[in-house]
């Protein structure tokens, strides 16, 4: 590994003082020790945000946000009971996501900010088809090769209408989750809508988006059904008032450089009284426009039944518990299924 | 920038003051500057949890961490386990059990399934599968594994001695 200074700042204002050119921010570290490991990065400064103040907390504001500060670790957040009982398919994603020990030592704004796998696998500058092309996107690239976006934790936050608070050398700013990532470039190689230099404060989930606590589920479909990376999943939720869904919301993972929101899923559901037939509807409209490839048509179809089968498991509602091998095929506890 | 710096890790109690560059992972570090060669290195990008020790009681993979990171936290590695001769409960069920065969795994089992009794003692079956699943080990099979740490959690349900 390259060698690299490394500072620990104590205010905010320190740490933007302390970034360089070449420079990156430390969180947890789970991601980026293995990136220089490889090489796919090399920092010339780290910054370990470690101890910046005021970062820890998760809180409810005035107008009934929450705001989650960046240094919150995965599994705090997941296991908090408030938390977990308001966002119950954010605990369910984050549970889902890598392993108890790497959970413990991630940061949230350190997994929005993850870099897509195929880096780890073979460096910055290697050619997407020449790796496993079956993790390759299928939405979003215009048919070009590209890596999904490998956060489970991100997905329900584009369903929630989560925001990003980000502070850099000219101020603050908030920025959409769904307007966070974006398909590296040859002339941009950045994945995500940050310049270098800006520094994520915290997360918010906007008050709304507690309103869908009853009816709200994480599925997530891997190779084995504990400690892997998504092939597909799903994040789907809904309103149910008088047996019809008031609003819904779905957004798919692994299918794309950025978690794939589908509006007009979401408009299709509107009014309609749950059932197999137009969640399969609305699976279908998830789907539009999808390409394969290198050979991974099977994405396609399995996205679209894991879009399917989600909206099912929510419209179910939300179980009790979080199933101990969280959204698993095996482990899930679904109420009443509306359809074998 | 290659310059080593110098901090304290505080590792089963006792602090060791050593001089690191700061790329050095935690792993390396225990190894190399410490002395403590019970944690093991596997992969090293996170994957099979050999290196697992407990870093302020949660279970982290040393293999993903800088040393400079550990800085002021208390460090319990499998050293630490055992009073003297006396093996903890955990380590008795592992040979109880059959729980290990050549061993290498078995560090990074030990303070994962440590941390675990002193996090969440009263986890389901289910849980511990589910907790157990992020280290590999390619000799046992897991069961025998999954049967001593389900001995050592009903153990420190049932006894006020400390469980490790
Ligand atoms: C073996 C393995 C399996 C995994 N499986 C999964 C999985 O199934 N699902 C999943 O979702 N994830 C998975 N992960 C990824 C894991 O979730 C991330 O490594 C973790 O969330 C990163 O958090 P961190 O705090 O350690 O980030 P770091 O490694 O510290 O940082 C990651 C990136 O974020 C940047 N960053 C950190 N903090 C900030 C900030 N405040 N502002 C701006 N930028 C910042 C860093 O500069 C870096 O580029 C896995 C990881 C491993 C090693
Ligand atoms: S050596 Fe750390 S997880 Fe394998
Ligand atoms: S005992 Fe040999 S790897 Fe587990």
């Amino acid at each position: 590994m390259r060698p690299f200074d490394f500072v620990r700042p104590t205010s905010v204002d320190e740490a933007l003082a302390a970034w360089e050119d070449g420079a990156a921010w430390l969180g947890g570290g789970t991601n980026l020790v293995d990136l220089m490991k490889t090489g796919a990065v090399a920092p010339t400064r780290l910054i370990d945000l470690s101890r910046l103040p005021g970062m820890r907390g998760i809180e409810v504001l005035a107008d009934g946000s929450t705001r989650i500060g960046a240094l919150v670790g995965n599994s705090e957040l997941a296991n908090d009971p408030d938390f977990a009982g308001n966002f119950p398919m954010v605990a369910e994603a984050i549970l889902s996501g890598a392993s108890g020990q790497i959970r413990n030592a991630a940061t949230v704004a350190g997994n929005v900010m993850q870099h897509p796998r195929e880096a780890w696998f073979h460096g910055p500058a290697s050619d997407p088809l020449a790796g496993d092309t079956g993790k390759l996107a299928v939405l979003g690239t215009d048919g070009a090769p590209a890596a999904v976006n490998p956060s489970d934790f991100c997905v329900p936050l584009v369903a929630l209408g989560a925001v990003v608070e980000i502070v850099g050398p000219d101020g603050t700013r908030d920025i959409p989750v769904a307007d966070l990532h974006r398909m590296p470039t040859a002339d941009d190689p950045r994945h995500t809508t940050l310049t270098p230099g800006e520094l994520i404060l915290a997360l918010r989930l906007p008050p709304e988006a507690a309103g869908f606590a009853a009816h709200s589920r994480y599925l997530k479909v891997r190779d084995r059904t504990s400690f892997a990376f998504a092939l597909t999943s799903a994040a789907a939720c809904m309103r149910i008032e008088d047996g019809k869904i008031a609003e819904a919301r779905l957004t798919l993972g692994a299918v794309a450089p950025r978690p794939w929101r589908v509006a007009e899923a979401e408009d299709l559901l509107k009014g309609q009284t749950p059932g197999p037939e137009v969640f399969a509807t609305a699976a279908e409209l998830a789907l539009d426009g999808a390409r394969a490839v290198g050979g991974n048509d099977w994405k396609i179809d399995l996205a679209r039944r894991t879009a399917l089968r989600a909206l099912d498991m929510a419209a179910a509602g939300t179980p009790a518990e979080m199933p101990a091998l969280p959204a698993s095929v095996f482990g899930t506890q679904r109420k009443e299924p509306a359809h074998a | 920038m290659t310059d080593k710096t110098k901090i304290t890790l505080t590792v089963n109690g006792t602090g060791h003051a050593i001089d690191v560059a700061p790329r050095k992972t935690l792993a390396d570090a225990l190894r190399e500057d410490c002395g403590l060669t019970g944690t093991h290195l596997g992969c090293e990008h996170g994957v099979c949890g050999a290196c697992t020790i407990t870093v302020d009681g949660a279970p982290v993979r040393s293999c993903l961490m800088f040393a400079v990171q550990a800085e002021g936290a208390d460090i319990r590695t499998v050293e630490g386990l055992a009073n003297g001769p006396d093996l903890s409960p955990l380590q008795q069920f592992f040979i109880e059990e059959h729980a290990l065969q050549c061993g290498f795994c078995t560090p990074g089992f030990l303070m994962l399934i440590d941390g675990t009794l002193k996090q969440s003692p009263d986890i389901t079956d289910d849980e511990l599968t589910e907790i157990l699943s992020s280290n590999l080990c390619r000799c046992t099979g897991y069961r025998n594994i999954i049967r001593a740490a389900r001995r050592a959690l009903d153990h420190a349900r049932t006894t006020t001695e400390p469980a490790a």
